[in-house]
């Protein structure tokens, strides 16, 4: 859309709402369960008071329930929803699907090029922006200071996987429940698969060659299932086949990882003295490469879009405009301080003099999130986007089940190449069976 | 001797009883210690169980955060108006079934009782798609007839036991002094089996009110019940044990009272018959 027709609309859309054209106007927003978006909920009210004419409802879900309930409402046209939160995953695959409003005219206030350039690439499909991050993530390396100065090692600030084992060899003290590094094992594709694709691109690992031909087997995928076999079976926790993202967390506060590799929203937690009992020898550092150009950090943004469906698509795009607007984050910071903001979206944010002083991993995030790049993840070129997914529609049941082979292989139950050769097989039979 | 043995054995028995009733139990008496604990409590290892500082602040979180009394009195609809509807359709079936059998009436039986035998999953879409065309997403009616629907084999069916316990002739005398249909429906044979109706209300009530799949996929937010409410304190990335914990007791609380102040029913309900 032009210039001229965003400015056009947007007017229109400011007289019809100033006149009070339109009586009240009930939007429902489907919402996950976290820090950042329980903490809007509770701020809402300023949205309501300023624009009388609009209701919220709320509906709070767990991730995954989330995922399939919005799932299945914008397939079936349900119009159960007016704003959805959903993830860098959906937000392709959807938009292309035609399922989304474009928010190319949202107000010029809005400021769109502030948005962080990897984060608006991965919610744009040919030049429409489909969703606004709320906020964003990436992955890096959580460690612990005191237990790397005990090892005698000085974490470098973007660490090769080699240091990363080194270190891990270091730290381990089985016999008083430190392990040198935690890392996802739980299957699904946002569990230990979102970890391991992120891992592979830096082992110049792909999930698909040019044609859509899966490669799980090759020399890549099988180096980075190694590695991680041979961090997680040495240095890794018992049992780690059933770890996810809060068990992990769970370890890392009560000190028993040296180092863990997950979500830059977890350097929150961790440095929280109320729930961590390290929370004072916490360190930051970019995820590990392997010299090849490319880090195994990922890059995810749940972010706001409205289904095509919804019957109030005006008044929901007021709110997704007022809930990732630079406004709303100072109206964060004025209530809960700086260090609360919803981070990862914005150029601003990131230059304010303020939020760097009160966030200590706010260079480290800023730093991860550019280092990803979901257009080009891999070091050979991919037919596909994303940086720990790919934006195919398939890409979750074949994750998963590649996943529960791989956590398999952890659990002991079967080898890395019997586990790859399945995991192959089934790749390759799904992609036939959808036609690629 | 003997009676030592007896003796013995009652001690014994008794042990057991109370063990096997803690092991059932401790699930839902760690969910309610963990919704007193702080978060970092929740989650200590080793473990703590009775010794730690009590506090109220995760209940007063979830109360802060979100409307329970809707939530409850969505729960209450729901379960009440499935079950009492279930109730109304399932007592003249199970009449019939049990009074006045055709050949096919165990076939019935069992072909109702198939219907359970699908997962729910399998029926979801095209349920969801007929919810679009009639306009029941997110109500309470909709919940209302899609839990009775689900849970109505299992009402005709512990009714029909109950009703084969009870001699025909009384209902034959009723009918030779002159009694309808209905008043002998209403009279003679729904008095006669109050434990097994009230049994049977109680137990479809629990099984209504925690129902948890239809429940979280067709409402939103005006019909959520307590099961939506459990659900939007669960978090995969975040530790929120206690709150979920918070939320999670005070969305069984009613059903275990009611539980509680109605097992002598529900025990002689279910046992109805069992000893002769």
């Amino acid at each position: 859309m032009s210039l001229k027709n965003s400015l056009l609309t947007a007017t229109a859309l400011a007289v019809v709402t100033a006149g009070g054209a339109f009586a009240e106007t009930t939007v429902t927003i489907a919402t996950v369960n976290n820090g950042d978006m329980i903490r809007m909920q509770g701020l809402a009210d300023e949205f309501t008071a300023a624009n009388p004419d609009i209701k919220l409802e709320w509906v709070t879900l767990e991730e995954n329930v989330l995922r399939q309930r919005v799932t299945q409402d914008i397939a079936a046209k349900g119009g159960q929803f007016d704003v959805m939160t959903i993830g860098t995953y959906e937000v392709p695959i959807w938009g292309s699907q035609g399922w989304l409003v474009s928010l190319n005219d949202m107000p010029d206030e809005w400021d769109a090029d502030d948005l962080l350039p990897a984060i608006r690439g991965g919610l744009t499909v040919d030049g429409e922006l489909y969703a606004a991050p709320f906020y964003g993530e990436s992955s890096m390396v959580m460690y612990r200071t005191d237990l790397m100065e005990k090892a005698g090692l000085e974490m470098p600030a973007a660490p090769t996987w080699d240091f990363i084992k080194q270190a891990a060899a270091a730290m381990t003290d089985k016999d008083n429940e430190i392990y040198g590094i935690c890392l996802r094992g739980k299957a699904g594709w946002g569990e230990n698969m979102a970890f391991l694709t992120a891992m592979s691109n830096s082992f110049g690992a792909r999930w698909f060659d040019e044609n859509w031909q899966p490669e799980l087997n090759g020399e890549e995928w099988t180096a980075t299932v190694n590695y991680y076999m041979d961090l997680m079976n040495n240095y890794g926790p018992p049992g780690a086949s059933t770890n996810g993202f809060n068990e992990n967390l769970s370890l890392f506060q009560q000190g028993k990882c040296g180092m863990w590799i997950d979500a830059t929203v977890a350097a929150s937690f961790v440095t929280n003295p109320n729930d961590s009992t390290v929370a004072d020898k916490v360190g930051f550092a970019l995820a590990p490469d392997n010299g090849l150009g490319k880090r195994g950090n990922w890059l995810w943004a749940w972010s706001l879009a409205i289904p095509a469906g919804s019957d109030a698509t005006d008044a929901a795009k007021k709110f997704v405009a007022w809930a990732t607007s630079k406004d709303y984050t100072a109206l964060v910071a004025s209530k809960e301080g700086w260090a609360n903001v919803p981070p990862g979206t914005r150029t601003s944010l990131y230059e304010n003099p303020e939020y760097q002083s009160a966030a200590p991993f706010a260079e480290m995030t800023l730093g991860s999130i550019n280092a990803a790049d979901p257009t080009n993840p891999s070091v050979k070129p991919v037919p596909y986007t994303g940086v720990q997914f790919v934006a195919i529609p398939e890409f979750a049941g074949i994750a998963t089940q590649v996943g529960q082979e791989i956590s398999a292989a952890l659990a002991g139950q079967q080898s890395v190449a019997e586990a790859l050769e399945k995991a192959q097989a089934l790749a390759a039979d799904e992609m036939e069976a959808a036609g690629y | 001797m003997a009676r030592a043995v007896t003796q013995q054995r009652k001690i014994i028995n008794t042990v057991l009883a109370w063990g096997v009733g803690l092991l059932i139990f401790f699930p839902i008496l760690w969910t309610i210690l963990t919704s007193f604990k702080t978060e970092a409590q929740a989650i200590s290892d080793p473990p703590v169980f009775l010794f730690f500082d009590w506090t109220l602040e995760n209940y007063a979180v979830v109360q802060e955060r979100s409307d329970y009394m809707r939530y409850l009195w969505n729960s209450v609809i729901i379960a009440g108006g499935s079950t009492v509807l279930g109730i109304i359709v399932a007592v003249p079936a199970a009449w019939s079934m049990a009074f006045v059998p055709s050949t096919r009436t165990k076939d019935i039986l069992l072909w109702m009782l198939s219907t359970k035998m699908l997962p729910a999953v399998g029926v979801l879409y095209p349920i969801y798609l007929i919810f679009i065309k009639l306009g029941l997403l997110d109500s309470r009616t909709g919940l209302v007839i899609v839990l009775m629907l689900m849970n109505l084999p299992i009402i005709v069916w512990m009714l029909y036991t109950y009703f084969r316990e009870i001699p025909g002739e009384i209902l034959e005398a009723a009918r030779m002094d002159g009694a309808t249909l209905k008043e002998e429906i209403l009279y003679v044979l729904t008095p006669m089996a109050v434990p097994g109706i009230a049994s049977t209300l109680l137990l479809n009530f629990i099984l209504a009110w925690n129902e948890a799949f239809w429940t979280l996929n067709l409402t939103a937010a005006k019909a959520a019940p307590l099961t939506a409410f459990i659900a939007s304190y669960s978090s995969p990335e975040g530790l929120f044990y206690a709150k979920l914990s918070a939320a999670s007791t005070m969305a069984i609380a009613p059903i275990l009272i009611l539980g509680w102040f109605s097992q002598k029913q529900l025990v002689s309900g279910l046992t109805f018959g069992a000893v002769k």
